[in-house]
């Protein structure tokens, strides 16, 4: 019940908004950040009333749904989602309250999309059911749609089609594949019942893992991000990097990995090569962006290489530093997103060589932003660093692939100095341009949006242990479900359990026929 | 000794550090308030170090105890822990002790600059994070104090942010320090990989019993030790990444004495050192003597040619970071580390006094401008000789001793290695007194403007010369008595590896050549320097090769700066980005597009056009099963 909650709050909201928009902007933006709050508030006691102890899922709910097609609303939460479903509910009324001045235009219809957006993105991580999965996956489409579309920069439409587009590209793989489980377990959509190996299993795999990776963005599907962020308005930038992106790593390591662990390990050795590109590619072509947007965004890319590689790095290592890694990208680069935004708002340009010198304008900006970036570059004692570290010793010390991967990514450690340090140096230092002489510095409400933040990124980076101490179990059934399955089987054995199952997967078929026609 | 003192002595510093930061605002009108916290944080530091360092020194067994668990799971543990042992207590009282001096100069020299509060913040912070790199019982929290210091470096050379000169130095030196760190993480994993722990006692003890994975086969251990190395070239500026050094000298003249010249360069002798059990097992060493000792030479070739009074004692830190290395590299451990202290206080010492100088000539740093200084700073002038004659080594001062003991061993390792390290002891003296001589000898060369207003410092710039120039002579003397059986040797016999390379000959020849050798350098710059300065134009191709550091960071600039940054922006973003990918994602919504364009004509929604359509295919469908069916 408690997780239902959760997701549907926000949905409540919407329906108040829509019945209380007449008493005015400020009355609509109080709804919002109050849902929004309270939605945040409410999903704390996911974390305080989680087992760590056990990694079955917890706080499950299980009702029919579609009975006759075998569609139920199966939800419930295991150590890696409890951390995408508290990175969802804490971004969001950061995402409303940074908002707060900046829509100009049909505000409600702005915190009715991002609402209705959480709700999407909180199904997605809490579904136990693929039907249901694959309907909150497309509904979050809709509102994001509508944020891009309708809020967006001056080629809102071209980005907009495009995020769909690619995206649905995907989703219409995935959904062949979801089907095809369907069919090969006994009609029936539910999550936990599946167990492998399934027939085709490479073929499934591919179908999701495509769709996840555009999601990702996976080096070379990536080149929707960019323009959809240059254009979305800052929350939806912020939700965008924030948790959009974090779809696709949850996506490999809820069901690439667990479901088709043959298939994974077959093609780990192109993955992880697209992922280290990734990572390097990323941040090389971040380092020429003359617009502040487009920097963050090629800076996801390569961020997010790492996530997939420390994910395919198949040992506990490697997976934790990817799960929390995911949460801490949510922190610095939502953070990077938003202080773009503010700076925005006061200069309505993004393009680095419009700045320089800020830091004296701008002390409490400057000291924020430092900060963040250096979170972002993975200095120690701060977040970025203890994901990028687990990733990258879990993939040397007992990755699933060859340590020259490993090499090549942490190289990409010294592009994200560049690439930042740069970056902040022509925003911050250097002489203050006459344009700029006047931008004032935050306000009390742009500091309270960022300070929770701030503390996150302290926190995970001094004393990470409640966060990696709740996903341990649930990340090691991830690892065993890989390496029991794969480790077992040498190819030929693997491929006669198959043809037997197969056989039997027929023999069931034919038996159920008879029954029908009897 | 026990856990709550070393939490005390790390933390004072961040505590200076968060008031500084956090509430600056409010400390701006009172400067002299927020100096002195910043000064009070470091000197309960030394306090605490010294009662760390008796309790050490009384014979107590190394400390060695977990804080709490940092990165933890079921196969992996990574601890807040920390070790201090006669190694570690000789770097916290270096530290805390050339530290506390600095902060104190800094009250004076850093009068009146708008950013005072925010100065004294970093260089808390520093003290802080190298305090985490010398206590830290782990590989990783030597990793995260070795960031940390990295992080406060680039934070305080580009103090200054309206230059951009000084914010492209910060940049450079953080950017060829991660370069040195990609090594450092490296040779981390592979030691984890091989030893399941980075903790240095179990680390090192499996290390001697062999009992260790050998990932790597045979070079597990060769491979471990030359990455962690990439990672000390990288922080203590040795060859080929020493080029951030020289340009660090754009932040405060105090930072770069504490940072650039007594502790931060010299972490990575540190972590050889400490590592100094793999560094024996691997038979590494010799790579690392190799690249110190030509390093040595290198940068004091650099430095006969250079004007600018804070570049040469830059190039002289980068050359006596060679030494260390040539001293560590051929296993007299303790000798590096003794050449570490006695360097701390004399390059500290005169980085300060060069700071005095800067104050008093309208922060002027070409010396062909000063002249004749001595006699309107007397004290200035003379602990400055104090300390150039330490590093010349002229006899019986500090760096006579411990330059002596390194020339010393490595004549038992190669004497090449020795004639190299030689002749840059000759370099050394030679370019340290044309400095002496350009500056202070001679006629004042300075604009009249400038040089009516020359003046001694205050005292709280000047006690802080003179207390260090007492180190700067004698400490030499007072520690590196006896040479191998000197007490410094005996304190800290219990961490380093009985040395393979027995010194060998006669300790009070070596001791008479290393002096010739220093006084015919100072003799030279004498003869030359004493009546005129440097000329303007270099005189012919060595010079002007040498006066340009051998294009080095031009040749970087055009064989891997410029290549990557085009190549990014025009091959990958322009061409691959937006040409290729987009391209086919673009290409592909036109195909669709176009087909769809052909479909739609179909769509006409006259019926006469789709009754036609349908005869035509029943027709045809007829047709084929006709003739084919």
């Amino acid at each position: 019940m408690l997780l239902s909650t959760v997701i549907f709050l926000p949905l409540l909201g919407v329906i108040a908004i829509v019945l209380l928009r007449g008493l005015g902007a400020s009355a609509v933006k109080g709804i919002a950040l109050a849902i929004g709050l309270l939605t945040f508030i409410i999903s704390l006691g996911l974390y305080t009333g989680f087992d760590a102890a056990t990694a079955t899922f917890q706080n499950v709910t299980q009702e029919e749904w579609i009975p006759g097609l075998g569609i139920s609303y199966h939800i419930g939460i295991d150590g890696i989602s409890l951390w995408l479903v508290l990175l969802t509910t804490f971004l969001t009324p950061v995402c409303i309250l940074a908002a707060w001045n900046s829509v100009e235009k049909g505000l409600s219809g702005f915190m009715m999309s991002l609402l209705a957006l959480e709700t999407g993105m909180l199904g997605v991580f809490c579904s136990l059911d693929l039907f249901l999965f694959f309907v909150f996956w497309e509904s979050m489409l809709i509102p994001m749609y509508f944020l891009i579309g309708i809020w967006g920069g001056e080629r809102r439409i071209y980005a907009t089609v495009k995020f769909v587009l690619y995206t649905m590209a995907g989703s219409a793989l995935m959904l062949v594949g979801i089907l095809a489980l369907y069919f090969q377990n006994n009609n029936s959509f539910d999550l936990t019942t599946l167990s492998g190996p399934f027939r085709h299993s490479d073929l499934l795999f591919l179908g999701f893992f495509i769709a996840f990776a555009i999601k990702v963005p996976l080096f070379p599907f990536h080149t929707w991000l960019p323009d959809a962020h240059v254009e979305a308005p800052t929350a939806g930038s912020v939700i965008l990097a924030g948790v959009l992106l974090k779809m696709g790593t949850y996506g490999i390591i809820r069901f690439c990995l667990p479901l088709f662990p043959d298939a994974a390990a077959t093609f780990t050795p192109l993955i992880v090569t697209l992922a280290v590109i990734g990572i390097i590619y990323g941040a090389l072509v971040a380092m020429v962006q003359p617009d502040l947007k487009k920097l963050v965004a090629y800076s996801s890319v390569s961020h997010l290489g790492f996530v997939v590689l420390g994910l395919f790095s198949r040992n506990p290592a490697g997976i934790q530093g990817s799960v929390l890694q995911m949460v801490n990208h949510g922190l610095s680069t939502g953070a990077l997103f938003l202080l773009v935004g503010m700076i925005y708002e006061r200069r309505h340009s993004r393009m680095i060589v419009d700045f320089g010198g800020l830091s004296k304008q701008m002390p409490v900006f400057a000291t924020i932003f430092m900060i963040v970036t250096l979170s972002s570059i993975g200095l120690p004692g701060l977040n970025g660093f203890v994901g990028e570290y687990m990733i990258l010793f879990g993939s040397f010390v007992e990755g699933a692939f060859s340590k020259v991967y490993v090499i090549f990514a942490t190289a990409g450690v010294i592009l994200a100095a560049v690439y930042m340090l740069w970056m902040f140096q022509r925003v911050m230092f250097g002489t203050l341009d006459k344009t700029n002489a006047e931008l004032p510095d935050l306000n009390a409400r742009e500091i309270v949006v960022l300070l929770p933040i701030l503390l996150f990124i302290v926190w995970i980076g001094v004393y990470p242990k409640p966060f990696l101490s709740k996903m341990e179990k649930s990340v090691d059934v991830v690892v065993t479900q890989v390496k029991t399955q794969s480790a077992t089987g040498h190819i030929e054995e693997r491929k006669l359990q198959n043809s037997q199952l197969a056989l039997q997967g027929t023999q069931h078929e034919k038996n159920e026929k008879e029954a029908q026609t009897k | 000794m026990s856990l709550e003192l070393i939490v005390v002595l790390l933390v004072a510093p961040l505590v200076g550090f968060l008031i500084n930061g956090l509430l600056g605002k409010w400390l701006k009108g009172n400067e002299k308030l927020s100096g002195w916290i910043g000064a009070l944080a470091v000197l309960i530091s030394l306090i605490c170090s010294i009662i760390a360092f008796t309790s050490v020194h009384s014979g107590a067994t190394p400390f060695d105890e977990t804080l709490y668990e940092w990165i933890t799971g079921e196969t992996f543990a990574f601890n807040i822990g920390f070790r201090v042992d006669a190694l570690t207590t000789v770097m916290l009282l270096v530290i805390t002790g050339v530290g506390f001096l600095i902060h104190v100069y800094s009250i004076g020299y850093m009068h009146g600059d708008p950013g005072y509060t925010r100065y004294f913040a970093y260089l808390n912070l520093f003290v802080f994070a190298m305090l985490i790199l010398v206590l830290g019982n782990n590989y990783l929290m030597m990793f995260v104090g070795w960031e940390g210091v990295g992080l406060c470096s680039y934070l305080l050379i580009g103090f200054w942010y309206d230059k951009k000169s000084a914010t492209d130095a910060g940049k450079k030196a953080f950017i060829v320090n991660r370069i040195g760190d990609f090594g450092f993480l490296l040779g981390m994993f592979t030691l984890f990989a091989a030893f399941g722990t980075l903790d240095f006692a179990s680390l090192f003890d499996a290390a001697e019993a062999d009992n260790f994975q050998k990932v790597f086969g045979a070079s597990t251990l060769v491979i471990a030790t030359l990455l962690l190395f990439v990672g000390a070239i990288g922080k203590s500026a040795q060859i080929p990444l020493y080029v951030w050094l020289p340009d660090a000298m754009e932040g405060p003249t105090p930072v770069s004495a504490l940072i650039h010249a007594a502790t931060m360069v010299t972490a990575g002798v540190y972590m050889i050192a400490r590592s100094a059990v793999l560094y024996e097992l691997a038979h590494t060493g010799e790579v690392v003597a190799w690249i110190g000792v030509l390093t040595a030479f290198f940068a004091a070739t650099i430095a006969l040619t250079q004007n600018d009074i804070k570049r040469i004692l830059a190039y002289s830190t980068v050359s006596q970071l060679g030494y260390m290395f040539l001293g560590v590299g051929v296993g007299a451990y303790a000798s590096g580390v003794f050449h570490l202290v006695t360097h701390a206080f004399f390059k500290g010492l005169m980085f300060l006094t060069a700071g005095s100088v800067m104050h008093a000539m309208a922060n002027e740093l070409d010396m062909r401008k000063m002249g004749g200084l001595r006699a309107k700073m007397p004290i200035t002038h003379w602990t400055f000789l104090i300390g150039a004659l330490a590093i010349a080594g002229f006899p019986f001062l500090s760096g006579f001793w411990s330059k002596d003991e390194i020339l010393h061993s490595a004549w038992g390792s190669s004497p090449i290695i020795y004639v190299i390290g030689l002749v840059t002891a000759f370099l050394t003296a030679f370019y340290m007194f044309r400095l002496i001589f350009v500056t202070f000898y001679g006629e004042s060369r300075a604009d009249p403007d400038v040089a009516s207003h020359v003046h001694e410092s205050p005292p709280v710039m000047w006690i802080p010369l003179a207390i260090l120039a007492i180190p700067s002579a004698l400490i030499g003397l007072l520690l590196g008595w006896g040479g191998h059986e000197s007490w410094f040797h005996h304190f800290t016999k219990g961490v380093f590896p009985e040395a393979h390379h027995e010194a060998s000959g006669n300790v009070l020849l070596f001791m008479a050549i290393s002096s010739v050798v220093g006084l015919a350098g100072i003799a030279f710059a004498w003869m030359r320097y004493s009546k005129r300065a440097p000329s303007d134009e270099p005189t012919n191709a060595l010079h002007k090769l040498l006066a340009n550091k051998y294009y080095i960071d031009e040749i970087y600039n055009a064989l891997i700066v410029q290549p990557i940054k085009n190549g990014s922006h025009f091959i990958l973003w322009q061409l691959v980005d937006n040409g290729i990918i987009d391209g086919i994602v673009n290409g592909v919504a036109a195909i669709i597009r176009f087909i769809g364009g052909i479909l739609r004509r179909l769509q006409t929604g006259l019926v006469q056009a789709y009754i036609v359509s349908m005869v035509l295919g029943i027709v045809l469908f007829l047709a084929y099963y006709l003739f084919f069916g």
